[in-house]
């Protein structure tokens, strides 16, 4: 369980990115943080590892006040993947996975066994393991950084935009990956997003976020569709647009799902 | 042209390479008095570069410095160093210090500064310490232009250590001064063609270690084959 309680962060140039953000992160769920950009997300996330240190307020891991915890220590019990996999270019796959456990201890060959389950984990053919990131693609390098995240068997798992930069293709795989994955290994996630769509993909639960951090609504995605809190919140998920007002047609006995603009979308299942 | 004959001649006379002046020891002190003054000036350029690279601290007035240095005039240097620390290797010595260091100093910051700092920054989230970020990141990825500001203070070092000879008598500047005082001018110009021929060497030198660095700081660029069949494979994708 991850526990925001009253965070503030001012920057030195006087920026406030959030602003009294409160927030629990149940554990084994995913909470996608949602807004636009420069909202406060990647600043909340990275309270969480202390990769910056809150103004005032405290964020704790079961409990535990992690300004109490060694930075270093803390950072390598978290898996954190950030946009394009933020891979070492200078280090294959297997060692770019195999990083973490090899600077705690853990034998190189170990390692290495352990990162090639990884990234079949990850649906990654292991014949990649001995390439460099810069020869794969961008979908394949967001893999291996999910697999390096994963790599020291972390409880919880930090995720800022990490398929911001695929093609929507792409992404769509991932999520799905994402989801298959996350119903094995059930680890705590925040994950970041200011893509809606990804949010009610991922997240058990989604937390809306206006400028400031300051949230506009949370709750399960279908709340949120169902009854969006305010004006902010509705445009956002953009309620009343034709992708989100679907409606029923009968064609041939069976019921068609259509959008706004009556473009077919699914059929609907009795 | 027949001056250079004349030099070429000068430098194959096994009389030239024998006995106490023999031009193999006056070699081997201006390599031995140039590598010397390299290595110090790395010690302390690459350390403080590096730190002002990772921490971004004190740049300004680094840049400042070298800029500064570098104006300086090495004969008017070495002019002023001998007037105050008298004949021998000192005054020399620290005159080329003065001339090594900028370059090894902006190698060194300009490396670790170009490392992506997107990179750094993940390296630091997942748990590297400042130390292994140091050492496994940045030192690493700047190798390349670290060994380039390397590479470039050894040149002028080899070439200026000529000067040397002017207060201490040592390395090839001393044939190449007597060559000037007695006009035995296949002499000087032999030594100078030795001179420019340790360079070109020891730019070479250089070179190759500069790419052996580059090709482990950037190892998918030196796979061709490697490269293409993972291009192939994302298109099928
Ligand atoms: N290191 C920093 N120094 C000053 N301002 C910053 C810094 N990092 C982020 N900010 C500012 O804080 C706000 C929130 O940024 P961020 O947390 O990155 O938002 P998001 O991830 O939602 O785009 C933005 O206005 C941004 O410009
Ligand atoms: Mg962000």
């Amino acid at each position: 369980m991850i526990e925001f309680d009253a965070v503030h962060k001012e920057y030195p140039d006087g920026t406030v990115a959030v602003e009294r953000f409160s927030l629990i992160v149940p554990s084994h769920r995913v909470v996608a943080l949602v807004g636009s950009s420069g909202s406060g997300k990647t600043t909340l996330l990275r309270m969480v590892n202390r990769m910056v240190e809150p103004s005032s307020g405290t964020v704790s891991i079961d409990g535990v006040d992690v300004r109490s915890m060694d930075r270093v220590k803390l950072r390598r019990s978290i898996g954190y993947v950030l946009q394009a996999g933020g891979l070492l270019p200078h280090r294959t796959v297997a060692d770019n996975v195999a990083t973490v456990p090899v600077l705690e201890g853990r034998s190189r060959r170990q390692a290495r066994a352990d990162a090639l389950g990884l990234l079949e984990r990850v649906g990654l053919d292991t014949a990649l393991a001995d390439r460099y990131p810069a020869q794969l693609s961008g979908g394949q390098q967001q893999r291996v950084g999910v697999a390096r995240a994963l790599a020291a068997d972390p409880n919880i798992l930090l995720m800022d935009e990490p398929f911001g930069a695929v093609d929507p293709i792409v992404r769509d795989q991932l999520q799905a990956e994402m989801r298959a994955l996350q119903a094995d290994i059930g680890k705590t996630i925040v994950f970041v997003t200011h893509d809606i769509d990804e949010a009610f993909a991922l997240g058990d639960e989604v937390v809306v976020l206006r400028t400031g951090a300051e949230i506009a609504q949370r709750g399960a995605p279908a709340e949120i569709l169902a009854n969006p809190a305010d004006d902010f919140v509705s445009d956002f998920v953009g309620a009343g647009t034709a992708q989100r007002t679907l409606r029923i047609r009968e064609v041939d006995g069976r019921s068609v799902v259509v959008d706004g603009d009556d473009r077919p979308t699914g059929v609907l299942e009795r | 042209m027949n001056l250079l004959i004349e030099a070429v001649q000068w430098l194959l006379d096994p009389v030239n390479w024998q006995g106490e002046n023999a031009l193999g020891m006056r070699i081997l002190e201006h390599l031995g008095f140039s590598a010397v003054v390299v290595l110090v000036a790395a010690a302390i350029g690459i350390p403080v570069g590096t730190l002002i690279g990772h921490t971004g601290r004190g740049r300004g007035a680094i840049i400042a410095i070298t800029g500064g240095a570098r104006a300086l005039p090495t004969l008017g240097l070495l002019t002023i160093f001998g007037l105050w620390l008298g004949i021998g290797l000192e005054a020399p010595f620290l005159a080329l210090l003065v001339l090594a260091l900028p370059p090894v100093l902006a190698g060194a910051y300009a490396g670790v500064e170009s490392v992506d700092r997107a990179t750094v920054g993940a390296a630091r989230a997942i748990g590297l310490t400042e130390r292994q970020i140091l050492t496994g990141v940045e030192l690493p990825l700047a190798a390349p232009v670290i060994i380039g500001g390397l590479r470039s203070a050894a040149l002028q070092v080899i070439s200026t250590a000529t000067l040397a000879a002017y207060i201490s008598d040592t390395g090839l500047g001393r044939p190449l001064f007597t060559g000037m005082k007695t006009q035995q001018y296949d002499m000087m110009l032999g030594a100078s063609i030795l001179v420019a021929l340790l360079a070109l060497i020891v730019e070479l030198c250089f070179q190759l270690v500069q790419s052996a660095a580059t090709r482990r700081a950037e190892p998918h660029n030196g796979h061709q084959h490697r490269a293409h069949s993972g291009a192939r494979e994302r298109i099928a994708a």
